[in-house]
């Protein structure tokens, strides 16, 4: 997917909401839909099961008006978590111009954050991308579960971030982080603009 | 309405509330109508709308003294209007608008409901917008929540750029209050001004007044206000918050996705190369016009600017100009061609120009071949035949044989007739349809002439463009007459091109035009050259007995051999004799006879009565001989003839 059509000049930035189940992916769309001013709001949809748990993928469009000439819409998709949708794991992720990983705080889950971090580096890799060159930005989410259950972001840090790109601790359910995540996302796929084209 | 000169960018503090707008203001400032136009700017009250459109007005009239720039709020606009009209000057008060560069027009949430005002304004938009004029205009909410206005003004509104100024942050606040200080030379305690910013105000007015009353306990109580008086000073302001203080629970923001969205905006704006954007506006613009746009498109695809962007930009106006005057002149001329799809694609240009060429050409087609002259009534003989049979050529395929012919030879001996004629033969084997056009250098010359005082110089070329024939009799007369060669030359060009039959008559041969340009020159002399003689002998008794036969006298077999016999530099010459004959024989009240020819012509020679030439000889003559001299056609009397025998 181009970022950029000059022809319809249109933005279109597809950022995929990634990381293990039941980290709270969904829970930063939904968090965002709540925000979308009414006269603004596209449908967003969601392919969930009866227990709640993502079934396919959510996707929420949003319009963002016309920005500098260009009708701006981004696209947030989010990924089921669950280990064996592996495939539509990897069609969502497909032309994704930024990624977000929202890792799960919680000490016992690091395991799934870790594993599905490689998941998401092995994906990308399958479909030929770098994923040093794909704008990401980590979301440590449930940071305001007691102290003694989760990790500190310092300590998350140092199991996930080797790359050193923006973090954020977040507490999806009540919006503490979430929209910081986005914009910080938003930034890096917008930066990638003004850069040469690939 | 003047603008407060103290509004100015330098004093603008600016924050992430407003950083879009400024930037935005900015750029119509540094080259009005040329970027966001219109540019809307809204805001709650107290944020900065009237310092940004003053600081647009004061950076432009800095930088260009000559632009014009008016600053009005909607409400001296609605007045402005009504007294106009009510004095009978509405015209004025619309003339005066359309002088105007830089319209900066404050408050526009009072459009509500004013339904002439609203119309007054469409038009004025369309005006200025139109001629690339910056407007700029600001409200405290945007146009689609201004109630009660045309939608067409609203998409008008809407249709460059709205930024909306928010709420400034605590580093904002900071930064505007400092600025105040130093501008009023006050000093606070350190601390103080950090504690005031803390509190949430509604906009920056209000916490100006806040400021203003530090000021005012400070100076007039004598005393340094310590943070901690703050809130004790400003306490019963019923608009004071407090905020962020230690301790508070984070509150999610009511407007996150707001603010977000205004993030955004500004990446967006930083990181879309700013010629692309201008492209896409122009593209958004002219799309909106009505214009096919598919060659800026193309320059979307470029990944680098290409050097000359603004030039294809500027050239892709001048072209819309061009075209909206083509369609304007073809709409006079038929109005069924107003709205034809070649007037709206940039692109199409030139098919535009052939379409308006052919309908001003048939609204008035050049001047045809004369119907006097025909074919049939073109005598032949060696002194011409030449010249006939390219001719006939040229009937027979037109275009394809001889293109240009150039037929040059003295006055008098039919080219004319033969131009008219090959006209009238072009015309009717086609059945009418081939276009002729068969004109006089020296017509071609004063149809220029008028055009050019007319102004109407594209329509009458046009008219010989279209042609599909184009027969100029007497072309020697362009010899001198730069401007009539140059339009001659380019509606050869256009013919020639187009596999047209050009024919032309002169009295010289090309090489022998003194005054003729080598272009044409060498252009005529590209086709057939050909030479019509003054008619010999056997074309002088031809023509003797058509044109004498076409009077009521009768003419005998000697008297036409007698004429033939003449000299005749040309038709008309013959022509001309003949009504002399005609005459004579008239005034005597006898039928033309040889004698009564002889006593007109040769009355010298009439008195002695000669015997004639015998009839043998003389067609033994024309038949063996060629050259006149050589035949001796005055015979002596018999004695003398047998004194040169015996000899």
């Amino acid at each position: 997917m181009s970022l950029v059509n000059y022809a319809t000049r249109e933005i279109t930035c597809k950022i995929v909401y990634y990381g293990p189940g039941r980290s709270g992916k969904t829970t930063n769309l939904h968090y965002i839909y709540g925000q979308v001013p009414e006269d603004r709001k596209g449908k967003m949809v969601s392919l969930a099961t009866q227990t709640d748990r993502t079934l396919f993928f959510d996707f929420l469009p949003l319009d963002l008006g016309t920005i500098s000439g260009f009708t701006t819409k981004f696209q947030l998709y989010t990924v089921p978590g669950q280990v064996y949708y592996q495939t539509t794991r990897k069609l969502v992720l497909q032309g994704a111009d930024g990624v977000v990983f929202v890792a799960d705080s919680q000490a016992r889950q690091l395991e799934e954050n870790i594993e599905s971090f490689q998941d998401l580096h092995a994906n990308l890799a399958e479909q030929g991308i770098d994923a040093r060159a794909v704008p990401l930005v980590i979301q440590y989410n449930k940071q305001d579960l007691p102290r003694d259950l989760i990790l500190t972001p310092a300590e998350l840090n140092d199991a996930l971030n080797f790359r050193g790109v923006p973090e954020f601790g977040a507490d999806a359910l009540h919006g503490p982080g979430v929209f910081e995540t986005l914009r910080s996302i938003s930034e890096l796929v917008l930066k990638r603009l003004s850069q040469p084209v690939r | 309405m003047q603008v407060d000169p103290r509004h100015r960018f330098d004093n603008f503090i600016v924050g992430s509330a407003n950083r879009l707008a400024v930037a935005a203001a900015r750029a119509v400032a540094e080259s009005p109508g040329a970027v966001y136009n219109p540019l809307f700017i809204y805001s709650s009250s107290g944020l900065g709308k009237t310092h940004l459109m003053g600081a647009i007005g004061n950076h432009v009239s800095s930088h260009a003294s000559s632009v014009d720039i008016e600053y009005v709020s909607l409400d001296d606009f609605v007045e402005q209007l009504h007294a106009a009209i009510a004095s009978g000057e509405g015209e004025r008060f619309k003339q005066r608008y359309q002088r105007v560069d830089v319209l900066l027009i404050d408050d526009m949430q009072f459009l509500t409901g004013r339904r002439e005002t609203q119309t007054e304004l469409l038009r004025l938009l369309n005006a200025m917008q139109g001629s690339g004029r910056q407007i700029v205009m600001s409200s405290d909410r945007p146009p689609a929540e201004i109630a009660d206005v045309d939608e067409r003004l609203i998409t008008r509104l809407a249709g460059g750029l709205i930024v909306d100024i928010g709420t400034p942050d605590f580093e904002t606040r900071i930064a505007i209050m400092r600025a105040k200080c130093e501008e009023r030379g006050v000093k606070f305690w350190p601390g103080v001004v950090e504690e005031l910013g803390r509190l949430e105000f509604r906009n920056v007015r209000e916490l100006q007044g806040a400021l203003n009353r530090l000021i005012a306990f400070q100076t007039l109580g004598g005393e340094q206000i310590k943070p901690e008086d703050v809130l004790t000073v400003l306490g019963d302001l019923p608009e004071v918050k407090i905020a962020n203080r230690e301790g508070s629970a984070r509150a999610p923001q009511a407007n996150e996705f707001q603010s977000f969205l205004t993030d955004i905006a500004s990446a967006v704006a930083q990181h879309v190369e700013s010629w692309k954007a201008r492209v896409a506006e122009a593209i958004a613009y002219w799309t909106g016009e009505g214009y096919r746009t598919a060659q800026l498109e193309r320059l979307l695809q470029e990944s680098a600017p290409p050097a000359n962007w603004e030039a294809i930009l500027r050239g892709f106006g001048a072209t819309v100009e061009r075209l909206k005057a083509l369609e304007q002149q073809a709409t006079e001329v038929d109005g069924a061609l107003g709205g034809n799809e070649v007037f709206r694609d940039p692109e199409r240009l030139r098919d535009a120009e052939i379409l308006l060429d052919r309908a001003l050409a048939g609204a008035t087609p050049p001047p045809g071949p004369s119907a006097a002259f025909t074919r049939q009534g073109f005598e032949v003989s060696s002194s011409n035949q030449l010249a006939v049979r390219a001719a006939d050529d040229i009937v027979a395929e037109p275009g394809k044989r001889y293109s240009p012919l150039f037929i040059h030879g003295p006055s008098g001996v039919g080219k004319t007739h033969l131009l008219n004629a090959i006209g009238n033969e072009l015309v009717d084997g086609s059945g009418g349809a081939t276009a002729v056009a068969c004109v006089s250098a020296q017509v071609f010359m004063d149809e220029l002439i008028e055009a050019l005082q007319e102004g109407t110089v594209e329509r009458w070329r046009a008219r010989y463009r279209s042609a599909d024939a184009l027969l100029i009799d007497d072309v020697q007369f362009v010899a001198g007459k730069e401007r009539t060669q140059e339009e001659l030359f380019h509606v050869f060009n256009a013919l020639h091109s187009e596999g047209k039959q050009l024919v032309f008559c002169s009295d010289r041969p090309p090489r022998e035009l003194d005054g003729l340009e080598d272009r044409l020159r060498s252009r005529f002399e590209g086709g057939l050259v050909v030479e019509m003689q003054s008619p010999d002998r056997a074309l002088r008794e031809k023509l003797f007995a058509r044109y004498l036969a076409a009077t009521e006298h009768e003419p005998g077999p000697e008297l036409l051999s007698y004429l033939a016999e003449r000299p005749m530099a040309s038709v008309r010459e013959i022509i001309g004799t003949v009504n002399r004959l005609v005459a004579a024989a008239d005034v005597a009240g006898a039928p033309l006879t040889l004698a009564v020819a002889r006593a007109e012509l040769d009355p010298e020679l009439s008195a002695s009565s000669r015997p004639a030439t015998p009839a043998v000889v003389r067609a033994a003559a024309d038949t063996f001989f060629l050259d006149d001299e050589k035949v001796v056609w005055e015979w002596t009397d018999a004695s003398t003839r047998m004194m040169e025998e015996l000899k």
